[in-house]
């Protein structure tokens, strides 16, 4: 059971081979499978997302939640799904068609390209890069764009707003998301997500640097836009911000976009802090299953909770108290890593 | 030097956090608000015209659907006001249940005021719980008038109905219940930093500047000024009842906000006493079924509805109908500070106020 995907992956190699394609071609092959499987698998994740957040809220909010399509209501995501696909596609006539219509491919094509360092598993990773978490950080800062070109395309002053939000919120809390993520670098000793992993058989990171592991969940949560940091949206303020003028599919590319990046940030939280694969017992890709989403539900739980934090509030809270705590955290870290070191640890 | 430009910004009438047809035009710099306009109308319904082609009776209905949200207040001011041009002494029960249903009305109001503002800062779930505790409210309404927002349960010289035996034991188990409500709403709305920090300091409305745009009702308590037509000028038995008047200092959001709270609290109480001291007797008055006040009497009565100072000024002709009528809408009048207040603050913070000036468009627009 451990090694199912491995095995499979093997298998579908020597196959290739076995027809007489070269290594190459054969590991070219492989990758677009999984990169097949990757969209498939985010995709029907997200059906399954969708429906836990409505669960979830309702559980929060003492009601039901979908309960009426299939049981517990679990087919209600389909049925909105093929609603947003039927839906008429509006295209305001004064926006800027060509960035309208490329800001959502944008958006989910970046949502995907995080998965390729994340590990799903021991030895389950696309390209187990010996720079993965700054990959992840670098590629995950460019939706920031992405945003930013819906809320201009649409040429309407609430999308704009909320375009210039979360540019502002954004650029603002990548500074703390990777200033905290350092503290554990600097134990692991590598930017491979695979060793970081690997390094947290005895002891998790989350025990080791519990300030660093807050820090990130906070400016994750901006990074995400998720409540109560969801100022592009705000939705009671700026009707829906930068996808105001967004309908049908269009419109649900960056909510399918919004989910896979909390799947993969959440994904990278239980792989940096929450010891990655591994657990007793299970097999390691389905250790990383049931830690992402247990951080998933945290991330829900606090949506449901918090009303939206104050735009300035929310700058100055990034810049005044994150920024100067993961620094303090970084210099801790060190002065004791060197402490240990001279103790022969 | 950068060179900016200020722009408008329509918050709404098609917004979310507008409380129905509100139009607010924003000049805005950035973020912030530079001047703000409001604009009104856009429910109007001619209730005043209307009021001088229907007869007395006929005019009760209408009055429930000017504020929806606290349906028995605006009904029993215009009874109040026909009954105090007619000279009908209004009987002992009715007159106590009057003030258990209006102070319902009141907590009703105010539940909503709690609800909506957690959810216009972002907070969905606080929508939800107090929706949950409006709800029992909502079906003591029914169980009495049949009807759950707009009940028009008032007449004229009395109430249309008795209570119900299910009454006491539903209105008693709300009371009881009401503490923990509180309590939940401490924990989940009040206490949380974010709303606090987000209320604190913002939207002051000062003393003087309350009074003069007269502004009335909670708005006006937030900043400090002790004044309550419950107190200041009893109608009907209010002055039988022994409560206090929950009072802000600053009059900023924050304040608005706890007064409100601390006003449901004191609304139980009313409750409570007026429960203790329900007599037996007649619900409704002898009033003739063709009301025809004296041409030319004039009346002008006030209520403290759950906005402020709601008051019925009516001219009589000798006929069936009035000649005219007017309603003081304390939402108009207290919409009026928007402006006053929002000045230089920010976008986010105009939602927030308008929340806390709590307007119901139904009343202001009229």
């Amino acid at each position: 059971m451990e090694n199912w995907f491995v095995n499979i992956a093997y298998a579908l190699t020597n196959w290739l081979t076995g027809l007489g394609l070269s290594a190459g071609w054969a590991d070219f092959i492989l990758l677009v499978v999984q990169w097949v499987c990757i969209i498939i698998i985010v995709t029907l994740n997200v059906i399954v997302l969708i429906w836990l957040e409505r669960k979830i809220s309702g559980f929060i909010q003492q009601r039901l939640g979908p309960n009426r399509l299939g049981p517990f209501g679990m087919f209600q995501t389909i049925a909105d799904a093929i609603k947003l696909l039927t839906k008429e596609d509006i295209i305001p006539s004064a926006t800027d068609k060509l960035i309208f219509r490329t800001a959502p491919m944008f958006f989910i094509i970046i949502s995907v390209m995080l998965y390729v360092v994340l590990p799903m598993g021991e030895n389950m990773v696309i390209a187990d890069l010996n720079a993965g978490v700054f990959y992840f950080i670098s590629v995950g800062s460019l939706t920031t764009i992405c945003l930013l070109m819906a809320g201009w395309g649409s040429n309407n002053k609430w999308s704009l707003l909320g375009a210039m939000r979360s540019v502002a919120q954004m650029i603002s809390y990548e500074i703390p998301l990777a200033f905290s993520l350092l503290g554990v670098i600097m134990i692991a000793g590598s930017m491979r997500l695979s060793d970081i992993a690997a390094a947290q058989s005895n002891v998790w990171f989350i025990v080791l640097q519990p300030v660093a592991f807050i820090t990130y969940f906070i400016a994750a949560t901006a990074e995400l836009n998720r409540g109560p940091f969801d100022m592009p949206e705000a939705e009671q303020e700026l009707t829906a911000g930068a996808y105001t003028e967004y309908t049908g599919m269009r419109w649900a590319l960056f909510f399918l976009a919004e989910y896979t990046n909390l799947v993969a940030v959440s994904a990278l939280m239980s792989t940096m802090f929450l010891g990655g694969w591994q657990g007793p017992f299970l097999p390691s890709w389905l250790w990383i299953i049931i830690k992402t989403y247990l951080v998933m539900i945290v991330f829900m739980w606090l949506k449901w909770t918090f009303p939206r934090i104050r735009m300035d509030h929310l700058m100055s809270f990034s810049w005044k108290v994150l920024i100067p705590v993961t620094l303090a955290n970084i210099l801790v870290t060190g002065i004791a890593l060197q402490v240990f070191k001279g103790m022969g640890w | 030097m950068l060179q900016t430009e200020q722009y408008t910004i329509n918050i709404g009438p098609q917004h979310p956090s507008t409380h129905g047809g509100l139009h607010v035009e924003a000049v805005m710099d950035g973020e912030h608000i530079v001047d703000s306009i409001v604009h009104l109308g856009y429910v109007h319904r001619s209730v005043e015209k209307i009021a001088e082609s229907r007869t007395y009776p006929q005019f009760v209905p209408y009055t429930s659907r000017l504020d929806y949200l606290a349906t028995h207040l605006p009904t029993l001011g215009y009874c109040q006001t026909v009954e105090k041009m007619l000279g009908v002494t209004v009987p002992e029960r009715a007159e106590y249940i009057r003030v258990i249903m209006a102070e319902f009305s009141r907590i009703a109001s105010h539940l909503l005021f709690v609800g909506s503002l957690a959810i216009d800062l972002g907070a969905t779930t606080g929508l939800i719980y107090c929706f949950r505790d409006r709800e029992r409210i909502m079906d003591i309404f029914e169980m009495t008038s049949g009807q759950r927002l707009i009940a028009s349960y008032m007449r004229i010289g009395g109430i249309s109905h008795d209570l119900p035996d299910t009454f006491i034991p539903a209105a008693r188990s709300f009371i009881a219940d009401f503490p923990k409500m509180i309590e939940e709403y401490e924990g989940l709305i009040v206490g949380n930093e974010i709303l606090q920090a987000r209320l604190k300091g913002i939207g002051v409305l000062t003393a003087e500047e309350a009074i003069e745009y007269g502004v009335t009702g909670p708005n006006l308590r937030a900043c400090g000024v002790e004044y309550d037509i419950r107190k200041a000028d009893p109608y009907g038995i209010y002055d039988r009842f022994d409560f206090d008047l929950p009072l802000g200092s600053k009059g900023d959001s924050w304040d608005r906000l706890l007064v409100r709270i601390e006003e449901m609290v004191q609304s139980v109480r009313i409750i409570e006493q007026a429960l203790e001291a329900l007599p037996e007797g007649d619900i409704k008055a002898k009033v003739p079924r063709i009301i025809k006040p004296d041409k030319g009497s004039e009346v002008y009565h006030r209520i403290e509805s759950s906005k402020g100072e709601l008051g019925y000024y009516i001219v009589a002709d000798g006929g069936e109908k009035p000649y005219r009528l007017h309603v003081r809408a304390p939402s108009f009048v207290n919409l009026m500070v928007l402006p006053v207040i929002s000045r230089g603050e920010k976008l986010q913070d105009i939602i927030a106020n308008i929340a806390t000036l709590d307007p119901v468009l139904g009343e202001s627009d009229r």
